[in-house]
């Protein structure tokens, strides 16, 4: 009994002890943790929750951090990487990207650098061709950086990250010309690339290849133009009848090098209360080199595979339907996805064309 | 008994992090659970919302049969037959959006699970009546995702 006792009255005791200690925690990380949530909700998916790094840089890394002011941090967030996986965080209120940059001090060994925004006096053209000779290897002979999102599927991770685009307009308007001498003059952790003395460039190299970097950028950052005039889904009609246009569709995907996957109705696998006699079956086909291709550039390709043409019928009309893959593409931010897009629009079309024939 | 369960609430209240990150295009969320394990707290949180999977398409195995290397990468189908169904009767543009769908695949021994959010839907189709709809998607799939990150 007395044990009993003794016991909940232990149990009370250190319940309240640990509800305090909670509060305590509590009250004391909320200032910080609010950085840490926006991070977690917002960066650490590429970034990784401790800012490793992963698909995206290693942000605590401390010769990143050294290199990167918190001017650079705010317009590289404020901005992203056009064409990149990097989205802009265009909608996230200041103070919010300002919680950010805090969380992400927390790894800095030193204060963040200020950078002059004064030019580096540099000869570009001299710089093109260092360029070509010690960076295009990496970074592209346009500079339009390494292949690919930087996730690890597909692929043998052979660097951390992917290398960074330098013609990329979202990095150019981040990144001071002293800011990215320092970045080519340092060694990084974590990092492949060499420093200018490992490669044997004196610093007036360097400038000309600063200079070289800086021409690529443009006056005005230009926004993609986002759901321009691009219908969100390819709608064509049919004079056959249903059944016809099935086999149409069949036929003409295997004339495009398509595998035929399977036939589905649109509602199969679900519980329905009432049929309402409409007719609507997809038919999924694929071209695995595409698909392989595609998911290599980037992987959240998926959410819109396989590929299908849905075949409807509703009062005696009878139509072919398929995602817009054009329309699409704008929603990945990556250039070279568009192209695939492209291809895959062609295809597309193409299947309908020639099943409406 | 009830000590425990308090224990255990007030260090849930502690560890809760719930980050799906939704970038405006996108809502995605890494999982620090390998594959297997993501991707069955994944089919239980769709269940859970209510919602019927109607299929797991296998990207990886048809990749693999035809001789590449790929990751694990499967795509999970799922939606309410009802509503499926009137959305297409009423809808059809949005057909080739149905069902829902969410990409689930290995990144290194982590997880990253994708969907399209579907306030793009909203631009997409400018029909005021389908933004319930849309908004109740997003509500539902952002639970989802969180559900799969919480439970890491």
């Amino acid at each position: 009994m007395h044990f009993n006792v003794l016991s909940r009255s232990f149990a009370s005791g250190l319940l309240f002890g640990l509800l305090s200690l909670g509060s305590l925690f509590s009250s004391t990380a909320s200032a910080q943790s609010r950085g840490e949530s926006l991070f977690l909700e917002n960066c650490a998916i590429c970034h990784g929750e401790n800012g490793a790094g992963g698909m995206g840089a290693t942000l605590s890394s401390h010769t990143f951090l050294d290199s990167a002011s918190n001017q650079y941090l705010k317009q590289t967030i404020r901005l992203g990487r056009p064409g990149r996986i990097m989205p802009s965080f265009y909608f996230l209120p200041e103070p919010d990207v300002d919680a950010i940059i805090e969380y992400i001090s927390q790894w800095r060994k030193s204060p963040p650098r200020e950078w002059a925004k004064t030019p580096v006096k540099g000869n570009a053209e001299n710089g093109q061709s260092l360029f070509q000779a010690h960076c295009a290897s990496c970074h592209g002979k346009e500079a339009e950086g390494g292949i690919g999102t930087g996730m690890h599927f597909s692929r043998p991770t052979s660097t951390p990250v992917t290398a960074p685009a330098l013609n990329n307009q979202g990095l150019l308007n981040s990144m001071p010309d002293h800011m990215i001498r320092y970045m080519i003059e340092q060694k990084r952790e974590n990092s492949i690339m060499p420093s200018a003395s490992q490669l044997g460039l004196s610093r007036e190299q360097v400038n000309n290849i600063v200079s070289f970097i800086r021409g690529f950028q443009v006056k005005t950052l230009s926004k993609k133009a986002l759901y321009d005039d691009e219908p969100a889904s390819l709608i064509y009609d049919s004079p056959y009848s249903f059944e016809e246009t099935v086999e149409n569709v069949k036929r003409a995907i295997t004339g495009t090098n398509f595998v035929h996957i399977r036939d589905q109705e649109l509602t199969e696998g679900f519980t329905i209360d009432k049929n309402n006699g409409s007719k609507q079956t997809m038919i999924y086909f694929c071209n695995f080199n595409f698909l392989y291709e595609a998911l290599k550039i980037d992987p959240r390709v998926g959410m819109f595979l396989p590929c299908r043409i849905t075949i409807t019928e509703e009062n005696d009309a009878v139509k072919m339907m398929s995602i817009n893959p054009k329309h699409l593409s704008q929603l990945f931010n990556n250039n070279e996805l568009d192209e695939s897009c492209d291809k895959m629009y062609e295809l597309y079309t193409n299947i309908l064309e020639d099943a409406s024939l | 008994m009830k000590l425990k369960f308090l224990l255990c609430l007030i260090l849930a209240l502690f560890t809760l992090k719930a980050h799906a990150v939704v970038t405006g295009e996108m809502i995605m969320v890494r999982s620090s659970e390998a594959f297997p394990e993501t991707m069955a707290i994944l089919q239980e949180a769709i269940r859970k919302k209510g919602y019927t999977l109607s299929r797991v398409q296998r990207v990886d195995v048809g990749l693999t049969a035809k001789g590449y290397k790929t990751d694990k990468y499967r795509v999970v189908f799922f939606g309410k037959g009802n509503e499926i169904q009137n959305l297409a009767s009423n809808y059809p543009q949005l057909i080739p959006y149905l069902p829902l769908k969410i990409a689930i695949y290995a990144e290194g021994d982590n997880t990253i699970l994708t969907s399209a959010n579907p306030a793009v839907f909203m631009d997409l189709f400018k029909t005021p009546d389908l933004k319930p709809t849309f908004e109740v998607w997003l509500k539902d799939i952002t639970d989802i995702l969180n559900a799969v990150q919480i439970s890491n």
